[in-house]
């Protein structure tokens, strides 16, 4: 009983920061729409400049201080951020910002590195909260016991702001309906840029107040994004008791798993969230969104045709040249083009799903990393031929798919996204802590292919015609009446439905097709690899793969190849430099605000306006 | 014959309320009948139920003597009833043609097929129907481009590929300009005559239904209170009770004046 209570008390203590962290999030998210994936960096930051604050001032005065201080700087930079890089892309289409914030988190990763330095940070305790209080016998830091105190006075000042001031009248009636609050005469703008600074600034606070628990370290940007995001999700997305209920329900839960289930603490996690989200599809205390149809914001796709003789043979020469690699090109330009033709299928698989299906799937790593894991278990447990493994990876992954799909796609928008990636997450988690079975953190190494395929330049061949050969095939089907029949699920899932169209069964078997196609991507590189880890599985894999596709161009049937092609050459040149992370943030950030059609399709804006592409609609 | 649709006793409740109240009626092959009432009085309920969106809380739904109640959308189109939206449902990202050719597909059963071009399927077919609404020279244009009357001449297209029995529309007119709403009316009017499909259609323009139907239903509050040619219902009082009102407003006035 004695250690029951202490055990649910240091989950209340770690519930706090969690807190603090996750509704700063739900609040952005509720007024702006915005899914802000730089929430964990502001975290971060918040906990890094707390540290610094704290070295200068003195005395349990200055820790406190120093908390709000770190609070203040943050929210500040959240206004800067919202101010430079939001605001020119609120018009840009739906989930387009996400990629913009995924720019300042790669941005703010390389600036900490820069201002603090590679080492992890042993946060300062607290003054005079050194000891421990003895409960029932159990002893409790008294810090947690602060913590778990201040935690519902920062979430009752919360509520009163947002329930009973002017300015939470308008935050809630904006999360309710922008428009009309723009209507009345709110300046909406300075609206969302206050929320983002109040949602960073309660992000930077959290990260200050858990430095005498767990420190500042360059890592805790994405460690802490997948608890946020389920804690966000549990809860109910804009909804602030809701996040406090899901940080308490993921923190009791995660203490009572590190005692009981040692290594399933993240699988629990994500098992919890699943489940929710399968009885409650807009979390706890989340309301329903009404989805209309906007998946396509901006712009309305034009119609797509069959490539026309003249780029069929321009692709062919690029392919000659390509094949033409090995007898003029170094092992190394082998090396390097058999990443990115890998690359390109599996941004050209989840471009099937986003383009054509208008379907945001989070967690497309999945099937990319779950095929490489399947192909790799087989060989190492089964002790099962290449050949046969390789077949497994894809026929596994779009098994997973079209599992994964079936439960997901009974959610549409957001919530849809958030589902897979709890998915991808939990496949992840169970990798990472299966240890005896997937070698956890340490991967499976010693993949290699059969003999015949043994050989830079002869696995060069494979990889490239089998790239090229599932691109080839997702672009045909794109043309197919399967193709049109997702497209239609996309554009009018009414006017489909009321013509005899199974829309959901259309857009399952897409999902499981394109989870296939990752699964021959993942299958390829792990041969290529000769090993695999769970990074492969992470969020970080599904984000590379999202971000090549906005910036290669949604809306284009080849962005998919373009973007992945573009940024995996840029990423090759990047990395030599130090501060690559800084420079690819800020180019990422650079696409998003002066080209939200992405590079193919900028490029074809250019081209019809000068006259070299002929548009059907000349208006 | 049977009736083409008949309805018995159709009801739908929200909670407390009544919206469509004990509906009866039937429509005839080939006739053009017309479904009207002020805002509110249960129209669209109505026709979600016939279309599958709603499930009725009582009443039967017959389609050619067959019961269709609680079907599903997909199921009822299967079955040949076409339909068109108060607001139009298109495919933004394809031409003209292929809008008409994504519902030929689905009526021959093809939509799981991927290895044939889709843009090549049932193009003569679907020219046809596009030339029938008079929109055969623009079937190559991106759908996104046209006049609202041309993508509802479109839809009208649509729902006519799987050459239904039935076609339900939801205020055709809706929206467009009166000069389009009168040439639309009347290609419908043509429709049925040349095709021998039945149409029923809710709308709010009484131009266009007393020119073009040939019965008229009056729905008020839920429950349908007069059944008529165009002079019987333009001469039924209780009719211009519901739509000019009954003096309550006016007649309370002049109580209070008094």
């Amino acid at each position: 009983m004695e250690f029951f209570v202490a055990q649910i008390l240091t989950g209340l203590a770690n519930a706090s920061s969690l807190f603090l962290v996750a509704c700063g999030l739900s609040l952005i998210f509720g007024v702006t729409r915005i899914v802000n994936f730089a929430h964990g960096s502001l975290y971060m930051l918040g906990a890094y400049t707390g540290y610094t604050f704290m070295q200068v001032l003195p005395g349990a005065v200055g820790f406190w201080t120093a908390i709000l201080l770190a609070g203040l700087t943050v929210g500040l930079i959240g206004m800067l951020v919202e101010m430079l890089v939001l605001r020119p892309v609120y018009r840009a289409p739906e989930l387009f910002q996400l990629v913009a914030t995924f720019g300042v988190i790669l941005v703010v990763q390389d600036l900490t590195l820069m201002i603090w330095g590679p080492e992890d940070l042993l946060g300062p305790r607290a003054p005079g909260l050194r000891g421990v209080y003895r409960i029932m016998g159990e002893p409790i830091p008294k810090y947690d016991i602060v913590l778990l105190i201040l935690t519902p006075f920062v979430a009752l000042a919360l509520w009163y702001l947002i329930a009973r001031t002017r300015v939470g009248v308008l935050v809630r009636a904006a999360t309710q309906d922008r428009e009309m609050v723009g209507a009345l005469g709110v300046n909406q703008a300075w609206l969302f840029t206050g929320v983002f600074a109040l949602g960073s600034a309660l992000a930077g606070l959290g990260g200050a107040l858990q430095l005498p628990k767990g420190g500042a370290d360059l890592l805790m940007d994405f460690t802490i994004l997948a608890p946020i995001f389920v804690v966000v999700v549990i809860g109910g997305m804009g909804s602030l008791p809701g996040a406090y209920l899901a940080a308490i329900l993921i923190s009791v839960l995660n203490v009572f798993g590190v005692t009981y289930l040692p290594q399933s603490t993240l699988v629990l996690m994500y098992v919890v969230m699943v489940v929710v989200l399968m009885i409650r599809p807009y979390g706890l205390l989340g309301r329903e969104e009404v989805a209309g149809e906007h998946g396509q914001v901006g712009e309305p796709e034009t119609p797509i045709k069959p490539a026309s003789g003249p780029v069929r043979l321009m692709v062919i020469a690029g392919l000659a040249v390509l094949a033409l690699v090995p007898v003029f090109g170094s092992t190394f330009a082998q090396v390097l083009l058999t990443d990115i033709v890998i690359f390109c299928l599996f941004a050209a698989s989840l471009h099937f799903l986003l383009g054509l299906g208008g379907l945001v799937s989070f967690g497309h790593a999945a099937y990319y990393g779950g095929g490489a894991y399947i192909a790799a278990l087989m060989v190492k447990h089964a002790g099962s031929p290449m050949e046969a493994a390789f077949l497994l990876a894809p026929l596994g992954a779009g098994l997973a798919a079209l599992a994964i799909g079936w439960v997901c796609l009974r959610l549409t928008g957001v919530y849809f996204a958030m589902l897979t990636l709890a998915f991808a997450q939990l496949i992840w988690s169970l990798v990472f802590q299966w240890g005896e079975v997937t070698g956890g953190d340490d991967g499976i190494v010693n993949i290699w292919p059969a003999d015949w395929l043994n050989g830079t330049t002869i696995y060069y061949y494979f990889a490239l015609a089998l790239s090229v050969g599932g691109i080839i095939v997702l672009r045909h089907v794109a043309h197919s009446p399967f193709g049109y029949a997702l497209r239609a699920a996309r554009d009018s899932a009414r006017q489909a439905e009321a013509t005899g169209i199974d829309t959901r069964r259309v857009q399952l078997v897409a999902f499981g097709f394109a989870g296939m196609m990752g699964g021959v991507a993942g299958g390829l590189f792990v041969f290529s690899k000769g090993s695999v880890f769970p990074n492969e599985l992470e969020i970080v894999r599904s984000f590379d793969a999202l971000i090549v596709v906005f910036l290669g161009g949604v809306k284009t049937l080849a962005g998919g190849v373009a973007g992945g092609a573009f940024f995996k050459g840029i990423e090759d040149l990047l990395t030599r430099f130090e501060y690559w992370r800084l420079v690819m943030g800020l180019l990422i950030i650079f696409v998003v605000i002066v080209a939200p059609e992405g590079i193919v399709g900028s490029l074809r804006k250019a081209a019809s306006r000068l006259g070299i592409l002929k548009t059907a609609e000349q208006t | 014959m049977s009736a083409v649709l008949e309805t018995c006793g159709l009801t739908k409740t929200f909670g407390g309320l009544t919206a469509v109240d004990d509906v009866s009626f039937t429509l005839a092959k080939a006739e053009l009948l017309a479904l009207i009432g002020p805002n509110g009085a249960g129209k669209s309920t109505c026709f979600n139920m016939l279309m599958g969106q709603l499930a009725p809380s009582a009443g039967e739904v017959l389609l050619a003597g067959a019961p269709i109640t609680g079907l599903s959308p997909r199921q009822i189109w299967r079955k040949g009833v076409g339909r068109t939206f108060q607001i139009t449902a298109t495919y933004s990202s394809m031409t003209v043609i292929e809008n008409v050719q994504m519902a030929l597909l689905s009526h021959h059963g093809e939509v799981f097929r991927f290895l044939t071009f889709a843009h090549r399927m049932h193009r003569e077919e679907a020219l046809a129907l596009l030339d029938m609404v008079g929109m055969a020279e623009q079937a190559d244009r991106h759908c996104a481009v046209l006049a609202y009357g041309d993508l509802k001449r479109m839809e009208l297209a649509i729902a006519l590929a799987h050459e239904p029995q039935l076609l339900l529309m939801d205020e055709p007119t809706a929206g467009m300009a009166p000069r389009e709403r009168i040439a639309l009316m009347e290609l419908t009017a043509k429709i049925v005559a040349d095709r021998g499909v039945s149409v029923l259609f809710t709308e709010h323009d009484m131009d266009v239904v007393f020119a073009h139907a040939h019965r008229i239903m009056v729905l008020n509050r839920g429950a349908l209170i007069a059944e008529g040619s165009a002079a019987e219902i333009r001469g039924n009082p209780l009719v211009q009770e519901v739509y000019l009102g009954g003096g309550t407003v006016f007649g309370a006035e002049e109580t209070a004046h008094a």
